[in-house]
């Protein structure tokens, strides 16, 4: 261990107390940036989830449409429009919407129902858990996620129930598909959704657009765009960017957190700050020693840059450690917490960038001191 | 060593501003040989740790000139005279100044690696300027296990390890009782003999007459009088006159 480390390690845990506070102020404040940028993570995963499943290459929404759960419809007559376009091979038909649940025990709740041919090119349930998503082609079948089995009050494949008054029977059971609304999906064939929306059949929300072999896609949807009136045609990419831009940004939810998690780097680096500063004034006389016996700056900074490192180390270890606890915790749950090896990455660099930030002040007052004070003490 | 290793000229250091200002040093001139033990004695005030402080680069002067080995210091930077202090002069402290958390190996290592000496050559020389104190036992004890005695002389260890042109020591036995405070003496004396260095020791402790080489009494930031001790009798005779020593002296060859 070079010698810069040496001292650096050992003016930390001189005073024990004081390298726990640090430590307890890193590890809450990279939680919380956790937490917060985790819970931002998995929303932009829920907000997207459909459309990631969607076997779609293109999709037909309604004109100014602002997310997947936007409540716009089209004509269904749009779709024989759409596949008289060279190219189109086919146009499968989704309707989503919110309806009413009607749990067992009693009382209702809102549900999301998402219907749609539960053929290859519809946008069917995944994960499934029990059950067979093929069993949705039975009459008032429906799949739910195992995620909101309290909200829908029933716990098994075959529960039986109601949705605005139509009866509805638990034909497959998925796992981890939630809803950043937090109302449970429901997923249905077309014309059950449209039943329990109380839609007419010629109404529909979506086109998912399959291309034909070789077609070029952005032809298509310039022909498409062109021969449909008051239609938008997306690729996923683009659906996938206005939901992300509505649900985290124009709700202010994305900026909610990004706030929250600016908030605990800032609260961390006052922490460490403070910390750095009291360690380094109870060590002046050491410092202002290097200082006489003729250490450059450099080698002065170096050493608050090592404590400042190494508290960034112990803390960033035990913050990652509570987090992977948290997200276990959270997994199953309506709003879990998504980590990934990027926001590992970013927080690591986060963690030792407000901690090498902290030190700034410490070493302000090092580059200070006066070496003659070696011979007043 | 040919020239002086520190020669100062017409020092002058003024401290504090307005009406508080205060003329620490006035005028004082000084130069320090390789092989020779200078105390620099006389009153609280007189302006000795002023004078220290200005020999070692960690002051400048505000009139005069500092040469180290030769080259004026006048206008270096404080990353420049850091150098100096670095490369050229080593320093001992009355309350040692080791750093309470490394060993005193470590401590003694300190030293070279500010220098960005590596690591492996500076733990050999370390040891052995541990061992040249007596300290070869105790390498790796920590200054909290140390009596002072035994702490000063890895301060010491710590201020020849680099080879340094100068050794200043503030007070260096202030703190110890006499048995030590003579075993430090004699430390320096030889590093002065030996070494070839110029060790310059500021201190009130009569203990240190008989090792000097010369004695340079200051008060009121001037150089009362400078006197050299022909041989090692010449020294016992300082210490045997202490009395006579500490009483006000008339300038015998004028303040230099």
């Amino acid at each position: 261990m070079s010698l810069v480390v040496r001292i650096a390690a050992r003016n930390l845990l001189q005073d024990r107390l004081r390298f726990i506070a640090t430590v307890v102020g890193i590890v809450f404040s990279i939680v919380l940036v956790n937490i917060q940028m985790g819970l931002f993570l998995s929303f932009e995963r829920m907000v997207t989830t459909m459309i990631d499943h969607a076997p779609a290459d293109l999709w037909i929404v309604p004109f100014g449409t602002k997310c997947f759960e936007d409540p716009s419809l089209l004509d269904a007559h749009d779709k024989s429009q759409a596949l008289t376009i060279p190219g189109v091979a086919k146009a499968t038909p989704v309707m989503i919407g919110f309806a009413e649940w009607t749990v067992p025990s009693g009382g209702t709740t809102p549900i999301f129902v998402v219907g749609s041919d539960q053929d290859s090119d519809g946008l069917r349930p995944w994960n499934v858990v029990k059950g067979d998503s093929a069993a949705l082609k039975s009459p008032d079948t429906v799949a739910v996620d195992n995620t909101y089995f309290g909200r829908l009050g029933i716990d098994k494949l075959g529960a039986t129930t109601e949705i605005r008054g139509r009866t509805a029977k638990v034909a497959a059971i998925t796992d981890g598909i939630r809803s950043f609304t937090t109302t449970p999906y429901v997923f249905t064939p077309l014309a059950r959704a449209q039943t329990y929306m109380g839609l007419p059949p010629d109404k529909i929300s979506y086109l998912l657009v399959k291309l034909a072999p070789g077609a070029d896609i952005a032809a298509v949807r310039k022909d498409l765009q062109t021969r449909l009136s008051k239609v938008e045609v997306l690729t996923p990419d683009q659906f996938r960017a206005r939901s992300r831009n509505f649900w985290l940004f124009g709700t202010g939810a994305g900026a909610a957190l990004f706030a929250g998690a600016l908030l605990g780097a800032i609260v961390g680096t006052v922490i460490i700050a403070q910390t750095l500063y009291s360690s380094t004034k109870d060590h002046l006389n050491e410092f202002a020693t290097l200082r006489a016996i003729g250490s450059s700056n450099l080698y002065i900074n170096k050493i608050i840059v090592s404590q400042a490192v190494l508290s960034a180390v112990i803390g960033f270890a035990l913050a990652a450690g509570i987090g992977l606890v948290v997200v276990a915790v959270t997994a199953r749950t309506a709003l879990p917490i998504v980590m990934t090896p990027e926001l590992t990455a970013g927080l690591f660099l986060l963690t030792v960038l407000m901690c090498v930030t902290s030190s700034a002040a410490a070493v302000v007052q090092v580059v200070r001191i006066d070496p003659a004070r070696v011979f007043r003490q | 060593m040919t020239g002086p290793v520190i020669e100062a000229t017409d020092i002058v250091k003024n401290l504090g501003e307005g009406a508080s200002r205060v003329r620490a040093l006035d005028g004082v001139s000084l130069a320090l040989a390789g092989g020779e033990l200078t105390l620099l004695m006389g009153p609280s005030g007189s302006g000795k740790t002023t004078l220290l402080s200005i020999l070692g680069c960690m002051l400048t002067p505000t009139e005069g000139e500092v040469r180290i080995l030769g080259r004026s210091v006048a206008g270096a930077r404080p990353g420049q005279l850091a150098e100096y202090r670095r490369d050229h002069i080593g320093f001992i402290f009355q309350n040692y100044h080791l750093l309470p958390t490394l060993s005193a190996v470590d401590n003694v290592r300190l030293a070279l690696d500010v220098r960005g000496e590596p690591a492996a050559a500076a733990l050999a020389k370390a040891k052995d300027s541990l061992a040249s104190v007596g300290l070869a036992q105790k390498m790796n004890a920590f200054p909290r296990q140390l009596s002072g005695g035994e702490q000063q002389r890895v301060a010491i260890a710590r201020a020849i390890v680099g080879d340094a042109s100068a050794i200043l020591a503030d007070e260096p036995t202030g703190a110890l009782d006499s048995e030590n405070g003579h075993a430090i003496m004699m430390l320096l004396s030889r590093i002065a003999q030996d070494r070839r260095r110029g060790v310059l020791v500021v201190t009130h402790d009569p203990r240190a007459l008989p090792f000097a080489d010369r004695i340079i009494h200051m008060e009121d930031g001037r150089i009362l009088n400078e006197e050299y001790s022909a041989s090692i009798n010449g020294k016992r005779d300082w210490f045997d006159n202490v009395t006579q020593f500490q009483r006000p002296k008339v300038p015998a060859n004028g303040a230099a």
